[in-house]
């Protein structure tokens, strides 16, 4: 009798939290399915009316005059995401590969902890930094008004370090001891083994870690707006003040109404894109990398 | 068999935590409900809209709520659009804007009352030896057509203009105003709010920004246009060309809580509020 009752109280118990989450997984898809059909709904009747091409790649924003054209802020976004990753990038998987093959554990640890502080920080207090620290000395040392691409590719490399860090290291740790040993074995150095052997078997993590810290590089809002001086223009050079889509979105909603806010969705939509296209990449680089580690 | 144990327990532990927070949730509304109204002026009041308008209508609601205890009134920024948006649809008892009625919205049944005048300062770092434009230079340094100090009297340094985000109040008012409706140049620096503005020409000593007159702070000089000072006495004379009136805005003539509250804003003693606040009363 005893251990009967138990197994049908587990069992309804089960599947409660079965339903539970179903419930849950439901509620989350819902939500996902409003949230893209809202945006779309408000955005693509805009961008048809603009005409698709005109909107993304047209530079004059002049919501006033009726006149949408993003491509200025298409390309803030890809400038101020390139020149971020382009240093940040290096640094990071420097970082993550000291952290997980040459510092000692507590090294390791230690710095494991700093990366997630630095995760912690909200983005305004980044941005804060940036405006207070970084655009005048752009400003004093390096010409122009500080309000630049590079102040806002300064900040957002700082904040997607903590992605690239932490996701590379993982893929490096998971990386099958035998690899190294055997590598060892064969009288590589360490040296050779990382650059040989571990990367190029954690490439695929790699691989996500970056497109992941270039997600959140594009999609990243309140330090840019903040530091990037937000002229809808296509920057000449790093010194130069940009907006980017997301910049364009959070500045303008205030006011924004009629088409000009439609015009915000259509933006949100275009940003949508970006960041599917990117989801997708991510998923191409997990599947390579099953491949990758048999080989 | 343990594993399955600690599974179980957690789960009831965490369907404890979700009825938990279920219950404050719903606590928390039934809370709110459950205020009965007093007689005499009682209920919620909400006034949305413009972001200049918005700390004017915070000390008048503040003084109004605690004249009539039972009233609660909520003031929420947004900016002109969205206040006149919220007055259409309702979302707002009063829409405030800082901007006259565009027609379409004006088609919409709304009412607008002025409530105050502000001038718009044209304001540059206090170090720039600059302390008067004529408008038409405050035009074309806008314009991009002047793009050094050294043109219109100052040192040799390149001009950082610091403007608005488009659909602004304070922008709209300024193009208006000063810009006869041209385009302002595309480099210009845009920051979304008059506190942004403010920072970024305190910290950039080339910098010119346009705010609030009742936003100008220690940080930030205004500039005298055509020779006369930027002054509260000067926007109620009219010498000083460049302000605009606050509205509050309702769909159809303002009636219960919302007239009482409007009457409040423009009697003597909202006036003074308004005046302390550092616009300018509509009493000549």
């Amino acid at each position: 009798m005893q251990p009967v009752q138990p197994r049908i109280y587990l069992r309804r118990g089960e599947k409660a939290i079965e339903k539970l989450l179903v419930l849950s997984a439901a509620i989350f898809i819902i939500v996902i399915a409003l949230i893209t059909i809202f945006i779309f709904s408000k955005g693509l009747p805009l961008m048809v009316k603009v005409g698709l091409g005109d909107f993304i790649f047209n530079s004059d924003w002049r919501p006033s005059k009726g006149m949408f054209g993003i491509g200025a802020m298409v390309l803030g976004s890809l400038a101020v995401t390139v020149s971020a990753m382009v240093w940040a990038v290096p640094l990071g998987i420097s970082t993550a590969i000291l952290m997980a093959e040459i510092a000692p554990a507590r090294v390791g640890r230690l710095l494991g902890n700093m990366v997630e502080l630095l995760a912690g920080i909200p983005s305004v207090v980044y941005g804060f930094v940036g405006l207070v620290v970084i655009v005048p000395f752009i400003r004093n040392y390096l010409g122009g008004n500080g309000l630049s691409v590079l102040a806002g590719a300064i900040i957002l490399g700082i904040m997607i370090l903590p992605t690239v860090i932490n996701i590379s290291r993982d893929s490096i740790l998971a990386v099958p001891k035998e690899y190294k040993e055997g590598s060892l074995a064969l009288g590589a150095t360490h040296y050779q083994t990382i650059r040989r052997v571990i990367i190029p078997a954690a490439r695929s993590g790699i691989i996500t870690a970056v497109v992941l810290g270039m997600g959140r590089a594009i999609g990243e809002t309140m330090a840019v707006v903040m530091v990037t001086g937000n002229s809808a223009i296509v920057p000449g050079s790093i010194l130069e003040p940009v907006r980017t889509m997301t910049s364009n979105i959070v500045l303008e909603m205030g006011y924004a109404a009629g088409d000009h806010q439609a015009a915000l969705f259509a933006t949100g939509v275009v940003l949508f894109v970006f960041i599917v296209a990117l989801n997708l990449m991510v998923n191409m680089a997990a599947k390579a990398g099953t491949d990758n580690g048999r080989k | 068999m343990i594993s399955r144990q600690v599974v179980r327990k957690a789960s009831f532990v965490l369907i404890g935590l979700l009825l938990l927070g279920a219950a404050l949730v719903s606590g928390c509304g039934s809370k709110e409900s459950a205020q009965t109204p007093a007689p005499a002026l009682a209920g919620n009041l909400t006034i949305a809209g413009s972001t200049s308008v918005q700390p004017f209508s915070e000390v008048l609601a503040e003084q109004f709520m605690a004249q009539n205890k039972g009233v609660q009134i909520s003031v929420q920024g947004g900016g002109s659009s969205v206040g006149i948006e919220a007055a259409v649809s309702g979302a707002a008892n009063i829409g405030a804007s800082s901007r006259a009625l565009k027609d379409e919205e004006k088609n919409k049944g709304l009412v607008d009352t002025t409530i105050a005048l502000d001038g718009i300062a044209i304001v540059v770092h206090p170090s720039n030896t600059v302390t008067n434009l004529k408008s038409e230079e405050v035009m074309n340094i806008y314009l991009g057509n002047i793009k050094n100090w050294k043109e219109v009297g100052g040192p040799d340094a390149p001009i950082t203009i610091v403007s608005r985000e488009e659909g602004s109040g304070t922008r709209d008012a300024f193009t208006d105003l000063v810009m006869k409706k041209k385009d302002i140049v595309k480099t210009a620096i845009i920051q979304n709010s008059t506190g942004a503005v403010r920072t970024t020409v305190a910290g950039d000593k080339n910098a010119i920004g346009y705010v609030s007159m009742a936003s100008v702070t220690q940080e930030v000089r205004a500039l005298s246009i055509d020779g006369v000072a930027a002054n509260e006495a000067n926007v109620k004379a009219g010498t000083y060309k460049i302000q605009r009136p606050f509205l509050y805005v309702t769909k159809g003539a303002p009636e219960g809580l919302a007239k009482a509250f409007i009457d409040f804003v423009l009697s003597a003693e909202g006036q003074k509020l308004i005046v302390e606040e550092g616009a300018f009363s509509i009493s000549k």
